[in-house]
């Protein structure tokens, strides 16, 4: 028997789909011991999530299939517990917690009967276990825990419902703590406070955790030893600073030289003599609070936007960084016609562009175009890609007679990197990079100056996300375009930005070069966005990489 | 709880204030009763004294105002058939009328969530395909057709049920049989739908990897967020009820709101309809209240909301 705490062996584990059978992962092994920490780093299909849905037992089987390997728990044989045996290891001791706290909390349960729930099923007593709760919810800094605990899910902020989730699952004092994307869903400031949490949580019970996740900057935070999985097997593991250093495979120095902000500032020219093509002066959008039948306004307002003023000159990339709640939605919302602001200006080569002189608007802002999150819900899943990418000169008649279209519909995928005989299938048969590559050429198809990015490449993976901002840079070279890039982290725009404009609260708390932002932060709250990211960036932006 | 209580009334008054103006002019649409209630070759004088007698010779406008008045002191008006209170033929015809949709929901209900249940328990698995044909089959069928086989049957044919009339358990078969088949199987795919979400859940899935029995995740779990969907789809179709009992009570000959209401179109009995239609409305809106209390009680989240 092996010396382990956790011993995962040749693991084998298959899908039976209608398309055929599918293998998840194939040969993974690892293990695990108390007090530390191993992190499966992965981009998506790389299978990380299997072996620890393997180990809990919440693969359903069918469809799914382990067809080969062992598991190993403290001597025992976790592929082949029955189901009361199951129920004294899950929760005990192993726990797990999710990517998205508000869906893994049951929403119609009080978070303190969830967490009791964790310590009754393993036989506390009632009474017993919400003492227990409350010290627990106490203990993962919730505020208020004897009244917190009678909330709902919904009450309690991102963070918050996260450390909820560690309560539940610590509650047992478990030897091992699996946590499965346990930050993605969370703000920068947020995910660091909870990794520190983790952290403390496990030197204080000696657990040992399993990270799943597909940040390397997670990973450089909390993990002693790293494993590289893609399409599921297992590329490379070791201790976190032999595979940071010296990464064997390829594929790991790809993965890590793809994570963005590792190539010092963008390299700049002086844009002093060149012309402003977007002036946005003193911007502001407030919302009314209703109430009553007649949604009578109370007076109270929510300031969405509150004196926003900044200007995109002809071939810039201005970075716009925020958290969830800082306003870049609105602003974008605004530049794009979507909403109407309460105050303020927007100024496209010195014309308004708030007028409401719909055809002359409709031209206007042709010359502004976006590029959505996410790509599977911006394009029309009915619509091949000629007629998605087509269907702006269907919008703005007279810009490319009809018989152009087909052609000039390849050039166009020719310029994203896409094959013109892509034309005809639709997006559900694409990548999520490719699929971002179609929206960026529907962006182009009107030869528009400015390119407003909200959260582009926040869905993709890291190393297609570097494809795609490689594809940006390529653009703006090639057609002189301007970029709005609108992120929620700060390493996406380090290497791509020429300015920095950082929103909080519906106001922009500070702009600058993006050397000086990320160098000399003045206001306080870059100073914590920048602190927040994870030890290995704060780390490389010290040294200060030479562009290659 | 308060507000929400007398904004809903507020809202419902309003809804119904539109319902009489509508009903009240749509039925003097379908023509003058007094061409029913006389005989053909009555002289113009006693068609003139029957119109004034009940207010039918004055302008429509003017009759709607006396109505609203009527009605403020809760008087429906009488029947123009023998003069009988129209509220008085109503409340009798209610109870029946609501103890057979009563009868149907429940059954709706029950076999609809166990078999939505078991059915999203193995989707795709025998149990699921044979519930799904059922109650697709069932949700597709007029009901009209199920009442005229069903007599066809089991009264004709089978002689085991009778064809009309309330007076033993027996009769009450056919009828609650016409009313629940059609809820039954759309609240039978209702259920599988949300059972199978709430099953892929992640609440569902951090229940089990805490250690939950499967019993307490499909039920307490699961089924309660199932249920908000289901709540929603039941109340329609208890509120289409009316409809059904339209059809089955005058098929049957069963004395309730149903049959009242196509008997008083057909005599054109003005109050009766009215009165009828009012009732069934108020019961909804009470239903309607019903099902929001039951839905903020069980998601805190529209509670808070």
């Amino acid at each position: 028997m092996s010396s382990h705490l956790l011993e995962v062996r040749d693991l084998g584990v298959r899908f039976h789909t209608r398309a055929g059978v599918v293998d998840a992962v194939q040969n993974v092994s690892w293990h695990l011991d108390r007090g530390e920490t191993l992190a499966i780093l992965g981009e998506s299909g790389s299978g990380k999530s299997v072996s620890a849905s393997a180990i809990m037992g919440l693969i359903d089987m069918p469809p799914g299939e382990i067809h080969s390997g062992s598991i190993t728990f403290d001597g025992r044989d976790m592929l082949n517990l029955t189901l009361a045996e199951r129920r004294q290891v899950n929760g005990k001791r192993i726990a797990m917690i999710f990517q998205d706290p508000l869906a893994a909390l049951n929403p119609v349960y009080s978070v303190g009967s969830q967490i009791t729930e964790s310590m009754i099923v393993h036989g506390v007593p009632p009474t017993e276990a919400r003492k227990r709760a409350v010290a627990l919810l106490d203990r993962v800094a919730i505020p208020e825990p004897e009244r917190r605990f009678h909330e709902y899910p919904h009450q309690f902020s991102g963070g918050q419902r996260q450390r909820v989730m560690l309560a539940a699952a610590i509650a047992m004092q478990p030897d091992v703590l699996i946590a499965d994307e346990p930050t993605s869903a969370l703000d920068v400031t947020v995910q660091a406070e909870i990794l520190k949490l983790l952290k403390t949580l496990q030197a204080e019970t000696g657990m040992g955790i399993l990270m799943i996740t597909h940040d390397l900057g997670v990973v450089t935070e909390v993990a002693d030893r790293v494993i590289v999985m893609r399409r599921g097997e297992v590329v490379e593991q070791g201790a976190l600073s032999r595979v940071l250093t010296a990464p064997e495979r390829p594929y790991t120095r790809q993965l890590l030289d793809a994570v963005p902000g590792r190539h010092g500032f963008a390299a700049r020219e002086d844009r002093a003599k060149t012309e402003t093509l977007l002036e946005v002066k003193n911007l502001s959008k407030f919302y009314g609070v209703t109430s009553g039948i007649m949604h009578t306004l109370t007076g109270r307002e929510i300031r969405a936007l509150n004196d926003v003023s900044l200007t995109l000159t002809k071939g810039e990339v201005l970075g716009i960084v925020g958290e969830s709640g800082s306003g870049k939605s609105t602003l974008v919302n605004t530049l794009l016609g979507l909403t109407t602001p309460s105050q303020g200006e927007v100024l496209y080569r010195g014309q308004t562009m708030l007028s409401g002189d719909n055809r002359a608007m409709s031209k206007i802002r042709r010359n502004i175009q976006v590029v959505f999150q996410d790509p599977t819900a911006s394009l029309n899943p009915r619509m091949s890609v000629r007629r998605i990418i087509a269907e702006p000169w269907a919008v703005h008649k007279g810009v490319l007679p009809r018989a152009q279209w087909r052609g000039r519909v390849a050039e166009l995928l020719e310029q994203v990197g896409l094959s013109p005989d892509h034309a005809d299938r639709y997006p559900h048969q694409f990548s999520g990079g490719q699929r971002q590559r179609i929206a960026i050429a529907r962006a182009l198809a009107l030869q528009p100056e400015i390119i407003i990015c909200d959260e582009a490449v926040s869905a993709l993976d890291v190393s297609v996300q570097a494809q795609v901002i490689q594809l940006l840079k390529r653009l703006r070279q090639d057609h002189g375009l301007s970029y709005l890039f609108v992120a929620h982290d700060l390493p996406v725009v380090q290497d791509f930005a020429d300015r920095v404009a950082v929103m909080q609260g519906g106001r922009i708390v500070e702009t600058g070069r993006t050397e000086d932002i990320f160098e000399r932060p003045e206001h306080p709250y870059t100073q914590k966005l920048l602190d927040s990211r994870p030890a290995e960036e704060r780390e490389r932006s010290r040294r200060k990489e030479i562009p290659a | 709880m308060g507000f929400y209580l007398r904004q809903r009334t507020i809202q419902s008054a309003i809804s119904l204030l539109g319902l009489i103006v509508l009903v009240f002019f749509l039925a003097r649409l379908t023509g003058n009763p007094a061409d029913l209630f006389l005989p053909a070759d009555t002289p113009q004088a006693i068609r003139d004294e029957y119109a004034a007698r009940h207010g039918f010779d004055q302008p429509v406008i003017v009759q709607f105002g006396a109505y609203l008045m009527d009605l403020l002191r809760l008087d429906f008006g009488e029947s123009l058939r023998d003069g009988t209170p129209a509220l008085d033929y109503v409340l009798a015809a209610f109870p029946t009328t609501l103890l057979l949709s009563f009868w149907a929901m429940t059954i709706s209900l029950t076999i609809a969530i166990v078999t939505g249940s078991v059915a999203a328990w193995h989707p795709g698995g025998v149990f699921d395909r044979i519930a799904s044909l059922i109650s697709l089959t069932g949700a597709s069928i007029p009901n009209f057709w199920i009442a005229i086989v069903g007599v066809l049957v089991f009264s004709v044919w089978m002689r085991v049920l009778p064809t009309s009339g309330t007076g033993t358990p027996w009769h009450w078969i056919l009828p609650v049989a016409v009313l629940f088949i059609r809820p039954c199987g759309v609240l039978v795919q209702v259920v599988r739908s949300s059972m199978l979400a709430a099953f892929a859940s992640p609440y569902v899935k951090t229940a089990r990897a805490r250690g939950v029995r499967e019993r307490a995740v499909i039920f307490v779990h699961a089924l309660r967020n199932a249920m908000l969907p289901i709540i929603t789809v039941a109340g329609d179709q208890a509120a289409g009820m009316i409809n059904g009992a339209v059809i089955a009570e005058t098929i049957f000959g069963f004395p309730g709101i149903g049959k009242l209401l196509i008997d008083a179109i057909m005599f054109r009995d003005f109050a009766v309809i009215q009165a009828a239609v009012m009732i069934t409305a108020i019961a909804i809106f009470i239903l309607n209240i019903g099902i929001d209390l039951l839905y903020s009680m069980l998601d805190p989240r529209v509670r808070h909301g």
